[in-house]
């Protein structure tokens, strides 16, 4: 036991800093989930803020507030910006709280690493930020007009900005691509004694299998990007036919990334839920065996089925057939998933405090999302969706349900353990219900716009789809405005408020409720007896 | 918008339309209805992925929404803690997928079908049409009879509420002829879609891609380009008009006539007056070269510099002749040397008038030297 | 049964990793400036190199030192290992990129330009006199005529040299866990030695590329995947080598035990993947 002692001395003296050395050095999982989390909030605000412009030009016919370059230009850093800078790290600030808590192990398994994994995030947002304003300076080339798909041609005529997105994204790679190792290794190595596999919390099974996919995919996407780079400033011409390239080969390996990707966005978040519906349920988990498999499935057949993005570049009957057939499959795992959560809640005994009414709202709409995800798979009708407004319509319907909402969810289900206090129910509720009447206004009538036939990433239309999009951006503002009370209550909530017992809800289980609310600096120093 | 009525998507849309009615007439809830038999087929499963996709949602809906209302703790219900290991557990995980399979199924065979009969191009002879997208218009030629026919939008002061979906030139086609359109682009991609036409297919540079169909009613339809095409992708529209086969080759030939009369006084070896190059160069100016520099020549910057007093419209002009023929490698100015030598010269002529004052005139001939 | 969890060691507070994103930021956006022509770009890159280069030193340093002073347990060795696999994964998938690339524009998009295949229309409308045979500049023959590399002669000999470092470094693993110290040193002498002929014969195959063959990174398809490929491969041997120096360092010094030497066959199994990935570039871009 002698070692032991030595190390947990050493741990205790040096590891409790003060003032801003605790934050930028930190070697501890909570603190830098609280990093993680503050930044995704950040960029949560600024990602919709863009969208908000967006919202304000399409309000009325007619280029009002931006110029066509600055709207694409928008929408490119919107995209990304909420992809990369808010639900991403959002997801991994939470698996960084709450892994280490759920398994029992002291810490993640890497910590210096892990501290990298954030800290590249900053840096990777001033290199996009960078790519955002250096047109507006003289000499400063061209605005990213592309969309967050990067497309070349069109990407080989932008100017300097987009060698820094190129970078950026770059950067935003490495970051998850090294929290995933962390997360893996953290998840196969230390979990206390006694808990197997098949023991291990969902929210854990969802990590483990978004840390897979992340590792697979994200390394095409940077082999992409540096092609691109290439082409831009080397020669090269992997997208040039001239030289025998394909503009197509960029969407293909775009795609290989950015259809796991959705995935990735969305299993987090559904993983989450498989711990707030049990608990508001009162009763176990409905299928956990299948829900692992399911997760499983999702990510098989996800990382197989990309080119669904792409019916329209002219492909052979036989290649569309086969995309068509294999992500309408992804149907039956997504399915029993929503299954097992209905059955869970089935002859439970629920209650409905703020994250369990997120976990209801995330069941029917984004099962919405989903069913016009279908529609969208078939080949031919796709051919009148696709890059049209009914495209916007479902994968907002299924990223803000599917993973945002999801996250709100944890966010509500998790502060009490995080900060000691409980926050605010009343205004929790008030939220969720501004929330969701705000992205329905929002969202819903996209639909019609893109089957009238309205394209996407246009900033003036005619006055055929004049309605609609008032009624949209209308219910955008409504949608916007609500996050300024997610940021109230979660600032209340951390300054103060009702003290958090231990298991916090009546409902919850796991090693995670065992913990005093908040941890103590170190969980875990003695591993749990897991029965 | 008869079709669709059946659907409890369609009511609820209704619904929500019913706010403004005066908006639907001029408004769809719905795609067009089409104008040929693979726009149909099309439409079709649009409505049949749509009823079951509207089924499934309300079956998910319903069974939320009973145990929302029923199994509450405040109703003193008492949770079942068996339930998850009851037999619908041990069975679930292969019932659902089996039931969901099925559904799988059911749409993807019907998907194939249509896949089947309008996907690949039918051998046979067509009436092939070469559809190429530029930043930012379209042209079409007509590759049988050597006729090509430039598209671009009308400005807001003459289109007025057709603003967006109306062009100067129509891409006009044959009822009951099967045509082939070959898509392809002069620079970046751009994707043709005309609703009514029941497609959309992409116009990839390098790239030829093929897409048919058979036009069954004659009339005026009306799309865009929906491939993001840098900064005006909005003002491509592409308006078809479906004319019988009769008035369709009267056009053709009286195409070719207005061809032939342009090129005969093009082609004239004669000396051309300043104003008359002037006067020449203005509209060509503003088909060709505003969208980006703007009709005052003030430019786009950083884009699209601006022409008013810039060094190519001051400096000698063969330099400025060089710059229109060549165009600028890697960016949105390509090469126009496919326009006539009088065309060129006019525009010249015209830029260096307008934008720096210059008194010359640049001969069709001095253009032909450059070349 | 408490007591496999306590002695994981737990690193205190540091400043490398905030080092770490300084200097990569510096890099990137100095390169970024840099192929802009901003001569700025230039000094970026240099501070940033400087930076990385304290950090490597700096960071390995502290977790050498906490290696000796033995606070690693097994369970944090596992940690190491299973850490260095996964990354070991990630570059695998980086490098699937560019040979799926390859595949598509040698097997895919080719057909097309050469008239065979779903969108041979291509050929016909755009490149009616185009004959697409791999290799290949496309059909606009851009960057010229140019003769493909010979996959015998310089990379057969590449092959054979990658081949033996890896047997080499084998040998020196088993010097260490023999304890046979002179083993473990020139073994891993000869890798080092092995390496860096290999990145020279590299660096002069390219300058004949250039110099003779007209095979410059311009030339088509052909040209940008010959070189992206065995240009980042080359990089990566470049890294090995490096890495693998410090590990001769750090033996030189004994560090290594026959049980404790993460570090060694961490670096073993990344020179046996750039090993592996040779062997893919020789079949699929010299050789086929
Ligand atoms: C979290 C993100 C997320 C998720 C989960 C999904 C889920 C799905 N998506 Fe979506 N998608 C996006 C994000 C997402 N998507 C984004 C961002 C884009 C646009 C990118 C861009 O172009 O910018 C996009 C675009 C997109 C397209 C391309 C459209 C186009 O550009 O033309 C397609 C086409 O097939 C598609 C399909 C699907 C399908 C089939 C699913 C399936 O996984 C859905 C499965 C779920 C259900 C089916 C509902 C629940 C199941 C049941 C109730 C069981 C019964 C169901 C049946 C029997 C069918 N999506
Ligand atoms: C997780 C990803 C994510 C999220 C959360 C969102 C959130 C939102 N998005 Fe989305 N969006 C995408 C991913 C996402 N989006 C992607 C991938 C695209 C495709 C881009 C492309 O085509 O390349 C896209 C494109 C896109 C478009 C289409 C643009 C076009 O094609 O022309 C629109 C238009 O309505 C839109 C709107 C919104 C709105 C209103 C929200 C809202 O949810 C935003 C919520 C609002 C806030 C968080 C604001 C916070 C509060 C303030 C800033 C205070 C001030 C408030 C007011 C002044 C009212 N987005
Ligand atoms: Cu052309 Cu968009
Ligand atoms: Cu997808």
């Amino acid at each position: 036991m002698s070692t032991t002692a030595i190390v947990l001395e050493r741990d205790y003296h040096h590891d409790r800093p003060r003032g801003w050395q605790r934050w930028l050095f930190s070697t501890n999982h909570k603190d830098i989930g609280t990093l993680y989390l503050t930044f995704a909030m950040t960029m949560l605000f600024l990602g919709g803020a863009s969208a908000m412009v967006v919202r304000a030009e399409l309000f009325m016919p007619g280029l009002q507030l931006v110029d066509p370059d600055l709207y694409n230009n928008l929408i490119t850093n919107h995209a990304l910006i909420m992809i990369f800078g808010a639900v991403m790290p959002a997801a991994a600030g939470m698996a960084n709280w709450m892994i280490p808590l759920m398994i029992g192990a002291p810490d993640m398994a890497l910590p210096r690493m892990n501290n990298l994994s954030f800290w590249l995030l900053p840096a990777a947002a001033l290199l996009m930020f960078l790519s955002f304003v250096v047109p507006f300076f003289p000499g400063g080339g061209s605005q990213i007009n592309t969309g967050w798909t990067l497309y070349p041609p069109l990407s080989l005529q932008v100017g300097m900005s987009m060698d820094f997105l190129v970078f950026s994204l770059h950067l935003l790679g490495i970051s998850s691509v090294l929290a995933s190792i962390n997360i893996i290794v953290t998840l196969l190595n230390m979990r206390a004694p006694g808990m197997t596999l098949m023991k291990m919390p969902i929210f854990c099974w969802a990590w483990l299998v978004t840390a897979f996919l992340l590792i697979l995919v994200i390394p095409v996407l940077a082999g992409g990007i540096t092609m691109l780079l290439f082409d831009r400033h080397f020669g090269t011409t992997f997208f040039t036919a001239a030289g025998g390239g394909d503009p197509v080969l960029f969407q293909h390996l775009f795609w290989f990334f950015g259809h796991p990707e959705v995935y990735i966005l969305l299993l987090p978040a559904f993983g989450i839920l498989a711990h707030v519906i049990p608990t508001f349920a009162r009763k176990p988990l409905f299928g956990y065996k299948v829900i692992v498999g399911a997760m499983l499935g999702i990510a098989a057949i996800g990382m197989l089925v990309w080119a669904h993005h792409q019916y329209t570049i002219g492909m052979s009957m036989a290649a569309v057939t086969y995309f068509m057939v294999g992500t309408i499959l992804i149907s039956i795992p997504v399915g029993l998933i929503v299954f097992s959560y209905i059955a869970t809640m089935w002859r439970g005994a629920m209650t409905f405090e703020t994250p369990m009414l997120f976990a209801v709202g995330i069941l029917i709409m984004f099962t919405f999302g989903g069913l016009s995800g279908i529609m969208l798979a078939v080949v031919p009708a796709d051919m009148q969706y696709h890059d049209s407004m009914f495209v916007v319509a479902h994968f907002h319907y299924v990223l803000l349900p599917g993973a945002l909402f999801g996250l709100y969810a944890g966010v509500f289900y998790w502060l009490p353990k995080w900060t000691g206090h409980m926050y605010d129910e009343r205004l929790g509720k008030l939220f969720f219900w501004f929330n969701v009447i705000g992205f329905n206004v929002t969202f819903f009538p996209q639909h019609f716009l893109g089957l009238a036939g309205m394209p996407r990433r246009i900033a003036d239309y005619n006055a055929m789809f004049a309605e609609f999009n008032m009624i949209s951006s209308i219910g955008a503002f409504v949608f916007g405005l609500s996050h300024l009370l997610l940021l109230y209550i979660v600032v209340k909530t951390v300054r103060g408020g009702v003290a958090a017992t231990d298991q916090v809800w009546e409902g919850a289980k796991g090693l995670e409720w065992q913990q005093p609310s908040p941890p103590p600096f170190h969980s875990w120093t003695k591993a749990p007896e897991i029965a | 918008m008869m079709r669709i009525s059946g659907t409890p998507v369609a009511a609820l849309a209704a619904a929500t339309l019913s706010a403004s009615p005066a908006a639907q007439a001029a408004f769809g809830l719905n795609l067009p209805p089409p104008a040929s038999v693979g726009a149909q087929q099309i439409f079709d499963i649009h409505m049949m992925t749509l009823s079951v996709a509207t089924v499934l949602m309300i079956v998910v809906l319903a069974a939320v929404v009973y145990s929302v209302v029923t199994f509450r703790k405040d109703r003193g219900y008492q949770a079942d803690q068996h339930f998850h290991t009851s037999r619908l557990a041990s069975w679930s995980w292969i019932a659902v997928p089996i039931l969901v399979l099925g559904v799988d199924f059911a749409i993807a065979g019907s998907a194939k079908r249509v896949l089947a009969s309008l996907w690949n191009v039918p051998h046979g002879d067509m009436l092939d049409v070469k559809i190429t997208g530029h930043q930012w218009w379209w042209e079409f030629d007509y590759l049988a009879d050597g006729v090509k026919v430039e598209s671009r939008f009308t400005p807001q002061d003459q289109a007025g509420n057709l603003y967006l979906r109306d062009v100067d030139n129509r891409l006009v086609l044959p009822t009951h002829t099967p045509i082939r359109f070959l898509h392809t682009s002069a620079d970046v991609l751009h994707a043709f879609w005309v609703p009514e036409l029941g497609f959309k297919k992409d116009a990839i540079p390098g790239y030829v891609t093929e897409t048919w169909t058979t036009i069954e009613k004659e009339g005026v339809f009306r799309g865009q380009c929906a491939e993001l095409c840098g900064t005006w992708h909005a003002r491509m529209p592409l308006v078809v008009e479906a004319v019988s086969p009769e008035r369709f080759d009267a056009w053709l030939a009286e195409r070719k006539a207005h061809i032939t009369a342009l090129a005969a006084q093009d082609s004239a070896d004669r000396q051309w007056a300043r104003d008359e190059l002037v006067t020449r160069g203005q509209p060509e100016y503003n088909t060709y070269c505003a969208a980006c520099h703007q009709p005052g020549g003030e430019g786009m910057p950083p884009a699209f510099p601006a022409l008013k007093g810039s060094a190519i419209v001051k400096g000698p002009f063969e330099q400025h002749l060089r710059r229109v023929l060549h165009g600028v490698p890697g960016t949105a100015m390509q090469s126009f040397a496919h326009l006539s030598d009088a065309q060129i010269a006019a525009i010249v002529t015209y830029e260096r008038a307008v934008f720096n004052e210059m008194d010359e005139s640049i001969q069709p001939a001095m253009v032909r030297a450059a070349r | 049964m408490s007591r496999a969890q306590d002695g994981y060691y737990i690193p205190g507070p540091s400043h490398w990793p905030l080092v770490a994103t300084t200097s990569v930021f510096g890099i990137l956006a100095g390169i970024a400036l840099g192929i802009n022509d901003i001569p700025a770009g230039f000094y970026f890159v240099a501070a940033g190199l400087l930076m990385f280069a304290v950090l490597l030193f700096g960071w390995f340093g502290d977790v050498a030192r906490e290696s000796l002073s033995g606070y690693y347990n097994p369970r944090v060795d596992r940690s190491f290992r299973q850490g260095m696999f996964w990354f070991i994964a990630s570059e695998v998938f980086f490098f699937l990129a560019f040979f799926g690339s390859l595949y598509y524009l040698r097997n895919i998009s080719l057909d097309w330009l050469g008239g065979a295949g779903y969108l041979g229309t291509t050929n016909q409308l755009l490149y009616p006199d185009y004959d697409a045979q791999w290799p290949t500049s496309g059909p606009g023959e851009v960057g010229g005529k140019f003769t493909p590399m010979e996959a015998m002669g310089i990379p057969a000999l590449n092959t054979l040299i990658l081949l033996s470092s890896g047997a080499t470094i084998t040998w020196a693993h088993w010097g260490l866990k023999l304890e046979r110290r002179s083993q473990l040193i020139w073994g891993l002498v000869a890798t080092v030695a092995l390496g860096l002929t290999f990145v020279v014969l590299q660096a002069w195959e390219y300058r004949e590329a250039y110099q003779h063959l007209n095979l410059t990174l311009r030339s088509g398809v052909y040209g940008s995947t010959f070189y992206m490929l065995t240009g980042f491969h080359g990089f990566h041997v470049t890294m090995g080598a490096i890495m693998l120096l410090s590990i001769l360092a750090r033996s030189l010094r004994g560090h290594f035990t026959p049980k404790n030497h993460f570090a060694f066959e961490a670096v073993a199994w990344y020179w046996h993947f750039v090993d592996v990935v040779w062997l893919g570039l020789f079949v699929f871009v010299y050789w086929l």
